[in-house]
């Protein structure tokens, strides 16, 4: 096996023995990048001698003696949307296409806390709009898993470099299942967080009260490891949650003896396509055989997320994306003859249509005359399918879904159509919406290709989300293997 | 016909706290362009603002200064615009729930000490934008200074109650010293501390319905303001004797040449989507710390002065410039407490010689060695004749910035006075003899020669004598 392919606990033992380094292992993920990146096409940037010299900090470490993090030298890619300081961050937009910040997303300083080096920026749909990746302005990222398929979106890169072993673990962000749903295309772990357990700050904001940076990786502990680093109170997020947590990989039990499996019958409607059913289903009973009971229950306002889902996330949208003005940064059109042209030529220019399409919706939702129609009456449902969790959760300990209702799609086969898009997030937006974690996990191939089953917990549950994972990752033979490409 | 004039102003002050609303960058003026400012006030990418909660507490203050009821539970919202000076492209402002709302100010009117209340609407916080630069030596181009992105504001509406321009300074005067009594803002109007949007409207006398309004936008400056309003009420009541309609519009002023335009109309206005800022929690002021601000609220400047006048006596004028500062009226109180002097005598050499000698040195009391306790002595002195006015002068230059009393200076310097006539006659007599001109003016009938007479009887005495003393000894020398 090469170094590449291994997960970063056992990675980590490998330092620890002295059995390779970490500019080894950053030289294999490198040349994984170098042989299979046009094929794949996860990468805006690959800051490779930067990580180079951060895995040479780590062997000094080592062969000084000094005790070092389970993520210290191992490689990982950052999803484009997360500022990192002097490394450009274009959330995949023209907009951005030279937007260097002189300033670090809180992530990336506890990342570098810890010594986890950073492999490059990876594709995503532009702003974090998409679900599928092809919304990227630079290019369109391929799921190694099948080449000529989508990786999902919009943390696609994120999902793609992953599968492909250019990175042995990414961060994604997650606004309606962001990191989810490419988690389920690529066949890969990924965990949405609790809405205030991860900060923002520096996550370039599509829609603030729904976004989340999240961990991605191949095993449920390299999984848990990093959203222990990077979750946490930080004074620079007000909406970050003022607790404690706990070392979340350290208490992974595997014992799910007597767990309550809820099963919302939304989620398992006409829409899903039928592998992909008996996929969940299958872990559902090894679930069962392992000792947990299977409740059925009803979330009846999931019909109405979408929608909710599409204005609040696009009002948000709507202001958070009127900075990009072309006056401070960025991309600015040119022969402009006034202010105000200066603004429209550079926001037409500037914007790729899926973006511009969730800011005219989104400003519209909030204009005067319509805003009661629609941003409060999506706000009052967000109270009500964030108050059926609530009393499901009575009912049961954990929810399982399909992260997605169908594989992977072929590239190109829903650009032109943005609902039928859009309905990929069915079983995923529901989640952003009542600020919950939740984790999609690989639950076998349907026709070749992956499909995902996502666990719902309460509140700042992820430790039991973990536990459940261990379960069928166990039953499944462990790490997720690397495409074979 | 005669018409009526209704006014109603929204004040933007800034709060004079340590750092920006929601940000750690200072908040002081006058820095180098784009020098202070940091990601989070410039509004780059991924940052996120963190509200400073004094924002809160000085606008609480502010509120209960005002009788106001304060929503201690209510949130921030965006406005949402495009202008260069906002880099967010929206302002964290507060929409339909602001911290503090229906309050009044009594804004004293007239020297009888009338007061006038109006009506406050509101009192809300927010963050200021930065500034345009058109200037060299970059011409045809604009630049921007963010340094004043972040700094905080309350802007504190009023209700349509003031009736003339007059009115309109009276409350702004009256608002502007609350803010100082309060310690919450520097009130520096070149600075832009204290800006102001108008708006007025006209209706014919007799009628209940007020007019259409229109507003000018950042009116700096209270003449500016008086300025503003004289100009546009004019200017609506020619178009009604014109026979016209007025149309609901903002424009704008301009103080170079005492005139305003149109900036747009009605149809125009911005529709500024607020929404909920969702980047900030709910603000939540809890009880008691409610109950402590609420203790820190002082006696207000324009309850002092109406006290000053019915309690001391003392007439607008003195009232007014004694409560100018807190420093200034405490030091008053101080001297009424010790119950020594007279509440005018007080007044009258604190307006006078002490602030003379503070102006010249342009200093505050709080710099010299005078104390409420060595003032009232030396005027004590004055009220019980044992010195004359004219030493009192040459005391104060003493005990002012020295540890020394009145009665060390009376006694160093021999500056009791002499109210013994047969110790003055002689003084007298001189003094007639040597103004032998001004003795026959008076006799011829200018009595102001009088006066004359005992100023240089006094010179002669080195300020000693007695000058009622000296008065009567020359009326009888006179005949």
């Amino acid at each position: 096996m090469n170094l590449f392919e291994y997960s970063a606990g056992e990675l980590h033992k490998k330092l620890l023995a002295k059995e390779c380094s970490a500019v080894e292992i950053t030289e294999s993920v490198l040349e994984r990048i170098d042989a299979c990146e046009e094929k794949v096409g996860a990468y805006l940037t690959v800051t490779g001698e930067q990580a180079k010299a951060a895995a040479a900090k780590v062997d000094a470490k080592i062969a000084a003696g000094e005790e070092i993090h389970p993520l210290a030298g191992i490689p990982m890619g950052i999803k484009d949307n997360i500022c990192t300081k002097g490394v450009t961050t274009t959330c995949a937009s023209k907009m951005l296409y030279n937007f260097v910040p002189p300033y670090n997303a809180t992530v990336m300083d506890k990342l570098e806390g810890v010594d986890a080096v950073m492999i490059g920026k990876l594709n995503m749909d532009e702003f974090a709009m998409g679900s599928s990746c092809e919304n990227s302005h630079f290019k369109l990222t391929h799921n190694p898993r099948a080449l000529d398929r989508v990786p999902g979106g919009s943390s696609g890169g994120s999902a793609a470099a992953v599968a492909a072993g250019e990175a042995v673990v990414t961060l994604g962000s997650d606004t309606g299942g962001s990191i989810r749903q490419p988690a389920a295309c690529c066949g890969i772990i990924g965990l949405k967080p609790t809405y205030g357990s991860v900060s923002r700050y520096g996550l370039v904001a599509f829609a603030s009260s729904l976004d989340q940076i999240g961990p991605m990786g191949r095993t449920v502990e390299d999984v848990a490891n990093l959203y222990s680093i990077i979750c946490g109170r930080d004074p620079m997020d007000a909406t970050s949650a003022r607790r404690e947590y706990p070392d979340f990989a350290a208490q992974i039990s595997g014992d799910v003896q007597g767990m309550r499996i809820g099963l919302p019958k939304e989620y398992f409607g006409p829409g899903v396509e039928e592998g992909v059913r008996a996929a969940v289903m299958d872990s559902i009973h090894t679930l069962e055989r392992k000792g947990a009971k299977v409740v059925e229950l009803s979330l009846p306002s999931t019909d109405y997320a979408l929608s909710a889902y599409y204005i609040i996330s696009s009002a948000e949208a709507s202001s958070n994306l009127a900075r990009f003005d072309g006056v401070k940064y960025g991309y600015r059109a040119e022969g402009y003859t006034s202010l105000t042209d200066m603004y429209e030529r550079t926001r037409s220019e500037g914007f790729g249509d899926e973006v511009k399409r969730r800011i005219m919706l989104g400003t519209f939702v909030l204009s005067s005359g319509y805003y009661d129609a629609y941003y409060n009456r999506a706000k009052l449902l967000q109270k009500t399918i964030a108050e059926e969790f609530t009393a499901a959760f009575e009912q049961c300990d954990i929810i399982a879904t399909p992260t997605t209702p169908t594989t992977a799609f072929r590239l190109g086969e829903n650009v032109g159509d943005p609902l039928k898009m859009y309905a990929s997030d069915i079983c995923t937006v529901t989640v952003n919406i009542a600020g919950l974690p939740a984790i999609s996990l690989p639950c076998g191939m349907v026709d070749g290709l992956p499909a995902g089953l996502q666990l719902i917990g309460p509140r700042f549950s992820e430790g039991r989300l973990f536990n459940v994972s261990r379960v069928l990752e166990q039953e499944r033979g462990g790490l997720c293997a690397v495409a074979a490409l | 016909m005669n018409y009526v004039t209704v006014i109603g102003l929204e004040v933007h002050a800034e709060l004079s706290t340590k750092t920006k609303i929601y940000c750690s960058c200072k908040n002081s003026f006058g820095s180098e362009v784009n020098s202070n400012c940091c990601p989070v006030c410039t509004g780059m990418p991924g940052t996120l603002p963190t509200l400073n909660e004094k924002v809160v507490e000085y606008a609480v203050k502010m509120g209960y200064a005002l009788g106001c009821k304060i929503n201690n539970v209510c949130k921030s919202d965006r406005k949402n615009y495009f202008y260069p000076d906002l880099p967010k492209a929206y302002q964290i402002s507060q929409f339909d729930i602001p911290l503090c709302e229906h309050g009044y100010v009594d804004a004293i009117i007239d020297e009888e000490g009338n007061t006038k209340r109006i009506g406050v609407t509101r009192i809300h916080i927010e963050e200021d934008a930065g500034k345009i630069i058109h200037a060299d030596p970059y011409p045809g181009k604009s630049l921007v200074d963010f340094n004043r992105c972040g700094v905080p504001l309350i802007e504190i509406v009023s209700e349509p109650d003031m009736r003339s321009s007059a009115e309109a300074r009276a409350y702004l005067e009256t608002i502007r010293s609350i803010l100082q009594y309060l310690d919450i803002s520097d009130c520096k109007m070149q600075e832009g501390s204290i800006r102001c949007d108008v708006n007025v409207s006209v209706h014919p006398e007799g009628s209940d319905k007020f007019g259409t309004r229109c507003e000018m936008k950042n009116v700096n400056g209270f003449s500016n303001v008086v300025a503003a309003i004289d100009y546009e009420a004019k200017r609506q009541i020619e178009i009604l004797e014109a026979g016209g309609t007025i149309q609901q519009e903002t424009r704008r002023w301009d103080a170079a040449t005492g005139t305003n335009q149109l900036l747009r109309s009605k149809e125009d206005a911005q529709d500024y989507r607020y929404f909920p800022e969702p980047d900030l929690l709910t603000i939540v002021v809890d009880e008691d710390r409610l109950e402590e601000l609420k203790n820190e609220i002082p006696e207000l400047p324009n309850v002092k002065l109406k006290r000053y006048m019915t309690q001391y006596g003392l007439p607008y004028f003195d009232a007014n410039l004694l409560t100018e500062n807190v420093d200034k009226a405490k030091f008053f109180e101080d001297c009424m407490a010790l119950e020594r002097c007279q509440p005018k005598n007080v007044s009258n050499w604190l307006l006078g010689d002490v602030s003379r000698i503070l102006n010249e040195k342009n200093i505050g009391l709080d710099k010299t060695s005078l104390t409420p306790d060595k003032l009232c002595d030396m005027i004590a002195l004055i009220e019980k004749k044992t010195i004359s006015n004219t030493a009192g002068k040459t005391v104060l230059e003493e005990i002012i910035f020295s540890d020394k009393t009145a009665d060390d200076v009376v006694k160093e310097k021999g500056l009791a006075q002499i109210s013994d006539s047969s110790a003055l006659e002689g003084i007298v007599q001189q003094v007639l003899e040597a103004n032998a001109k001004v003795v026959a003016d008076y006799k011829g009938g200018k009595s102001n020669a009088l006066g004359f007479l005992v100023g240089q009887c006094m010179r002669l005495s080195k300020g000693q004598g007695n000058p009622t003393v000296m008065r009567e000894l020359l009326l009888k020398a006179l005949g």
